[in-house]
């Protein structure tokens, strides 16, 4: 057994290494750490940046503008990404829509589409829940009616994350009310500057804007914006979802949220100590880093089949689940890390006048609150452990 | 044994929690809790008005009560109404002044609002690494998160000793802000800012006043999560997925179970604390309640929004501030850890 990466993986590892420390704008670093928001200029900027590099949609096809990078090189991207303290890629248009396309798209879908995810000009988000339908997706009810070239849309959609950005919106309609649910559901892509839409933002716990909710009165959008056949969104939406999961758990993040504890807990002190050297904390840290270590190597061993090309069946709802929750684990202890600094609403007027929290922790408690939503959404922990109860008994 | 409340208590806790319900409801408390000031000076008046704080103070002192179990049940029903108010601070310079021999009239009309200066920046809670100095009636030094230090008339402080000293609020540079889980606080900048001393050795009092403050914030904390597990329950009786209501789903089921459970458990300890306050036992059963509901409290706090789902995650969805309070307690006081510690220390003594 080899636990470690080839020779030609730790030569690419290396190269990504090289090209971040080069690249990466140091201001948008700087946020990224502080887990600031960024602005659509700035995730703009950074996917210019990996685009004029070719690395912007690595993993695509090498006949779509990818480099064809397999699941251990796309691994390899992320985590130094993540260490970098790079932006994650906004992943709607890149890994959601852009395999979907490659799928089930028709060429002139191809052709017009993809290039525009690329170089930026289309900025999509994703329509798929509804009020009364989160973990029940396939209840959807957003209608979509044929009228001659077009289809009329009515309905609302939500939680549509960074749709304040986004010009183009793909949804999941519903386009036949009789027979089983799942088999009246199609893939729609709409321009969101047809009339008839309107986005009205969600504010979340800790008061940020990342969501939004999108009400549909009315839209007349063309039939050629179908992907694949009417009725069989259900197909396209299941073959996402056992899309690009190799970074499912996000062990990068972790890492790199890791190694940030740490540090906090090295500079900030209780009862005259450095907080590291507290029993009880420092075990805290201890048991999470075995966890995640752990978790690191699952990872590691189920990229390594998919590069084989085996089959993943419960490894992605697995990870999902232990990826969240220590990643929620680190971001808890971030927050205890600052005893009564973690307090203060933050503002960047507060971080700049007042500096509570040693620099760059000013958010974690915000961080704390906001990750809450990694174990809700992209299906539910609840749902993943139906979904793993349900491999056991087959 | 008995563990009914007495009457006189069951009329403050009605009361209060009938004010609070009608003209405290939870949209009004977003509204004032996150801008400037962060509370509502005119339901600070109003309750004053009502005999809160002479609720938290003893009778042969002008209060009308001033037990444990009376700082519990107004803490609680704070809790439940998620009530911005700086009512903590009050209680904590309700204690001082009791230990310094003052005079507690201004403080219990709420003519005078007090906040008290405890932590420090490298100090976090602990009385002996303090650093803010005290020369010739002139304090110098930072004390951070100050609760309702914006707004407050009378700052007490406590400086390296530790000692307490009073200083009037204008003669600090007070520099306010808003918590995450809303309401007031402040930095307070000393610099030769004039004092005087309440408490020379101060550190028996200031002890006291915090598990005092303990006890308040565990009692706060159970009346949210009781607030937050009913609105769980309730959505879990409403919300329909798969054609069903998500409550009868079994790993749900289960687990609001447990938190029924927990929630049990922290009353319990809420109480043990409050009996004994006037007692040897008193830090003891302060930490073991402080450090069970700190975990409990964040148990509640994070199981509620899971098993909500995405509503929870919002603003607009009450919940979600209930949430940010019931974790943000354990950042007051003293964490679950440092009560922990507290208690480990304890342990060979019996
Ligand atoms: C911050 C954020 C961003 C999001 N971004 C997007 C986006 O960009 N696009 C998009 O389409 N959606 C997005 N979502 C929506 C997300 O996918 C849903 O929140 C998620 O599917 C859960 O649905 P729900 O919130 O309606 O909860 P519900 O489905 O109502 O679930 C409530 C609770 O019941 C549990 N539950 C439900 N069914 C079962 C069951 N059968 N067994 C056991 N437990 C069950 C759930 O696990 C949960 O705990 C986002 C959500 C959030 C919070």
């Amino acid at each position: 057994m080899d636990l470690t990466y080839s020779p030609k993986e730790r030569a690419f590892q290396a190269e990504v290494r090289a090209f971040l420390a080069e690249a990466l704008p140091p201001d948008i670093a700087a946020k990224v750490a502080a887990r600031r928001e960024l602005g659509k200029a700035e995730m703009d900027r950074w996917h210019a940046i990996l685009n004029a590099k070719g690395w912007l949609a690595g993993p695509w096809p090498k006949a779509f503008g990818g480099q064809g990078w397999g699941p251990v090189e796309s691994h390899i991207f992320e985590e130094e990404c993540c260490r970098a303290n790079a932006p994650r890629i906004v992943p709607f248009g890149l890994k959601m829509l852009a395999p979907v396309l490659m799928t089930y798209g028709t060429p002139a879908q191809q052709a017009e589409y993809l290039p525009r995810i690329l170089d930026g000009r289309d900025w999509w988000c994703q329509g798929y829940s509804e009020p009364g339908a989160g973990s029940d997706l396939a209840s959807l009810k957003t209608r979509a009616v044929r009228d001659g070239d077009h289809y009329v849309v009515n309905g609302q959609k939500t939680w549509t994350t960074l749709g304040q950005h986004a010009n183009r919106i793909f949804c999941l309609v519903r386009t036949r009310t009789d027979g089983k649910p799942q088999e009246g559901i199609s893939f729609l892509l709409v321009d969101l500057d047809t009339p008839g839409i309107e986005m009205r933002p969600i504010r979340l716990i800790e008061g940020g804007y990342e969501v939004n909710e999108v009400f549909f009165t009315d839209v007349r959008v063309p039939v050629t914006n179908l992907v694949g056949q009417e009725n069989e969104g259900w197909t396209i939406a299941k073959f996402l979802l056992g899309h690009e999961r190799t970074n499912i758990a996000g062990v990068g993040f972790s890492l790199q949220a890791l190694e940030q504890v740490k540090a906090l807990a090295c500079r900030v002190t209780r009862g005259g100590k450095p907080l590291i050297r507290n029993p009880l904390f420092a075990a805290r840290l201890a048991a999470v880093e075995a966890e995640l270590e752990a978790m690191r190597i699952t990872n590691l061993r189920m990229l390594d089949r998919a590069a084989r090309g085996g089959r993943l069946t419960t490894e992605p709802s697995m990870l999902k689940i232990k990826g969240t929750v220590i990643r929620q684990a680190i971001n808890d202890l971030a927050r205890r890390a600052l005893g009564p600094a973690a307090a203060p609403f933050p503002s960047e007027d507060l971080e700049a006048n007042l500096q509570i929290a040693p620099e760059g922790h000013a958010r974690n408690a915000a961080s704390y609150f906001n990750n809450r939503k990694i174990s809700i959404y992209g299906g539910s922990n609840e749902i993943q452990r139906n979904i793993l109860a349900k491999g056991l008994n087959s | 044994m008995d563990f009914s409340i007495s009457d006189d208590r069951r009329m403050l806790t009605d009361t209060l929690r009938r004010y609070l319900f009608e003209q405290y409801p939870v949209d009004h408390r977003t509204r004032v809790a996150y801008a400037a000031p962060f509370h509502d000076p005119a339901q600070w008046a109003a309750l004053a008005g009502l005999g809160l704080f002479h609720a938290l103070a003893p009778e042969d002192r002008g209060g009308i009560g001033g037990t444990g179990f009376d700082v519990a049940v107004v803490f609680e029903e704070l809790g439940r109404a998620l009530c911005p108010e700086p009512v903590l601070g009050q209680l904590m310079a309700i204690r001082l002044t009791l230990a310094a021999g003052g005079d507690l009239e201004p403080l219990l009309t709420g003519e005078t609002r007090a906040a008290v200066a405890l932590d420090e920046a490298e100090a976090g809670w602990d009385l002996d690494a303090l650093t803010t100095r005290a020369a010739d009636g002139r304090l110098t030094g930072r004390k951070t998160v100050v609760y309702g230090g914006a707004g407050a008339d009378r700052l007490l402080v406590a400086a390296a000793g530790p000692g307490l000293w009073d200083v009037a609020a204008g003669d600090a540079e007070v520099a306010g802000y808003g918590m995450i889980d809303g309401g007031p606080a402040a930095e307070v900048f000393l610099d030769a800012t004039p004092a005087s001393c309440l408490i020379p050795e101060a550190r028996a009092a200031l002890e006291e006043a915090r598990d005092w403050a303990a006890l308040a914030l565990s009692a706060e904390a159970l009346g949210a999560m009781e607030a937050a597990f009913a609105m769980l329950t309730d959505y879990l009786a409403t919300r329909k997925q798969f054609g069903q209501p998500i409550g009868t789903f079994q790993a749900l089921q289960h687990r609001a179970v447990d938190l029924a459970i927990e929630i049990e458990q922290a009353r319990s300890i809420v109480i043990l604390a409050a009996s004994a306050m006037d007692t040897p036992e008193r830090a003891k059963r302060v930490s073991q309640a402080k450090h069970l509901v700190g975990r409990i409290a964040r148990q509640v706090a994070e199981e509620v929004i899971q098993m909500h789902g995405g509503i929870a995650m919002t603003w607009e969805y009450p919940v979600s501030h209930y949430a940010k309070r019931l974790v943000m307690i354990d950042h007051q006081m003293g964490d679950s850890d440092w009560h922990l510690e507290r208690l480990m220390g304890m342990l060979e003594a019996g």
